[in-house]
């Protein structure tokens, strides 16, 4: 018996992939990052292409940014001439991470420097989040609901981005946030997070948005913002690159995308719901498995054992259910908390 | 629509990106009044109103 279709595809294929991207887009929405990562090793594990799974999750990638940038751009958190600049010094870092990558390659040590750095940068970062969530001081970079913060508090800039700030060279660039800094600075800071993107061969959004926030001192909102409006730029040329080869599969990214754009609103309207702080450990913890199943897929492909790529895949999407569930069921908690405690209306 | 991805070159490539990007503008304008229509309604049934 043939299966249902709609154009051309199973039609248990779309709702598949329509779910797991409204599981990534609720992430998104509540975190304002770290829904990408899970798409492309999902599917090279399903058994597409390395090239058509690393295709399709970068024009997924783009039509979530667009969405998003709009978004953001309404709550008036996307500095435009940062991004620019942005692109710039992003683009020469990863050119020049690209070069060193050909180098590693050249002398045979590419997947090993790449994998134990990419792995590394995930965990670090899932550490360093876990760590703050549990301290409560709020600081792991991904509070993103405070769209008034139109001038930043001298106390909240962290200390690098101090630093940084007072190197005065001019021509001196002004900030949304009413911060000001040196445009060679910004121009380093791209190079720098570029380079890294280039060398990991990674889109580098988990990379660029706390550098925006810890080294230039923008608030956590702009440098969300910012970071997505250049994202739509960077998938989209990268998607259009790989779309010219003929890589990118419209039957993954066009569910994917509709149910992740479903998924981030829900996300979105969370963040109005549940203390941060409450969830914010999970993500850590979300990461660091992320590092965890990232590893495991590794040393599966050295030992040639497939079954740690389905091993790494159920940790990923375990770890994401978990999360988004934790969002999910706390945020309905909240609606029938705050239900049960405001008085009746006549309305 | 879906057979495109079998297909290259330049031209194709933007017809591509051009449908993501077509569907992303979609969706952001579908969802916002779908939220917009049918949002208080859920948040007050899964408040248990």
């Amino acid at each position: 018996m043939s299966e249902l279709e709609l154009f051309g595809v199973a039609v248990t294929l779309l709702t598949l992939f329509a779910g797991f991207g409204v599981l990534i887009g609720l992430l998104f929405g509540f975190f304002g990052m770290g829904g990408s990562f899970l798409v492309t090793p999902a599917l090279m594990v399903m058994g597409y292409d390395t090239d058509v799974a690393v295709a399709s999750g970068l024009a997924f990638v783009f039509g979530t940014s667009v969405i998003a940038t709009l978004k953001h751009r309404d709550l008036g958190q996307v500095d435009y001439k940062l991004g620019v600049l942005m692109i710039a010094g992003t683009t020469a870092g990863i050119e020049v991470g690209k070069l060193g990558l050909h180098w590693l390659q050249s002398i045979g040590q590419a997947d090993l420097v790449v994998s134990i750095a990419y792995v590394g940068l995930l965990g670090g970062i899932g550490a360093f989040i876990t760590y703050t969530a549990v301290r409560g001081d709020g600081g792991g970079g991904i509070d993103h609901d405070v769209a008034d913060d139109a001038e930043v508090d001298a106390e909240d800039i962290p200390d690098v981005a101090k630093k940084i700030q007072s190197y005065r060279v001019p021509p001196m660039m002004s900030l949304k946030g009413g911060i000001t800094v040196s445009l060679w600075m910004i121009l380093a800071v791209a190079f720098a997070t570029g380079l890294l993107s280039g060398l990991l061969g990674v889109g580098g959004g988990f990379i660029r948005m706390p550098a925006l926030f810890y080294l230039v001192g923008v608030p956590v909102p702009v440098a969300v913002g910012t970071d997505l409006f250049e994202i739509v730029f960077s998938g989209g040329i990268g998607s259009f690159l790989y779309a010219m080869d003929g890589a990118v599969n419209l039957a993954i990214v066009v569910p994917l995308l509709a149910g992740s754009a479903f998924g981030a609103r829900l996300g979105a309207a969370a963040t109005a719901l549940v203390e941060e702080d409450e969830i914010k450990v999970y993500f850590g913890v979300m990461l660091l498995l992320g590092a965890v199943a990232v590893a495991i897929r590794k040393v599966g492909g050295v030992i040639e054992m497939p079954v740690l790529d389905a091993v790494a895949l159920v940790i990923i999407v375990g770890a994401a259910l978990l999360v988004s569930g934790a969002v999910v069921v706390s945020s309905v908690r909240e609606l029938r908390t705050d239900s049960s405690s405001s008085p009746q209306t006549a309305d | 629509m879906f057979g495109t991805e079998i297909a290259g070159g330049p031209a194709e490539a933007a017809v591509i990106i051009g449908v993501v990007l077509v569907e992303a503008l979609v969706l952001y304008v579908g969802y916002g009044i779908l939220e917009a229509l049918v949002g208080p309604a859920i948040r007050r049934a899964l408040g248990g109103e």
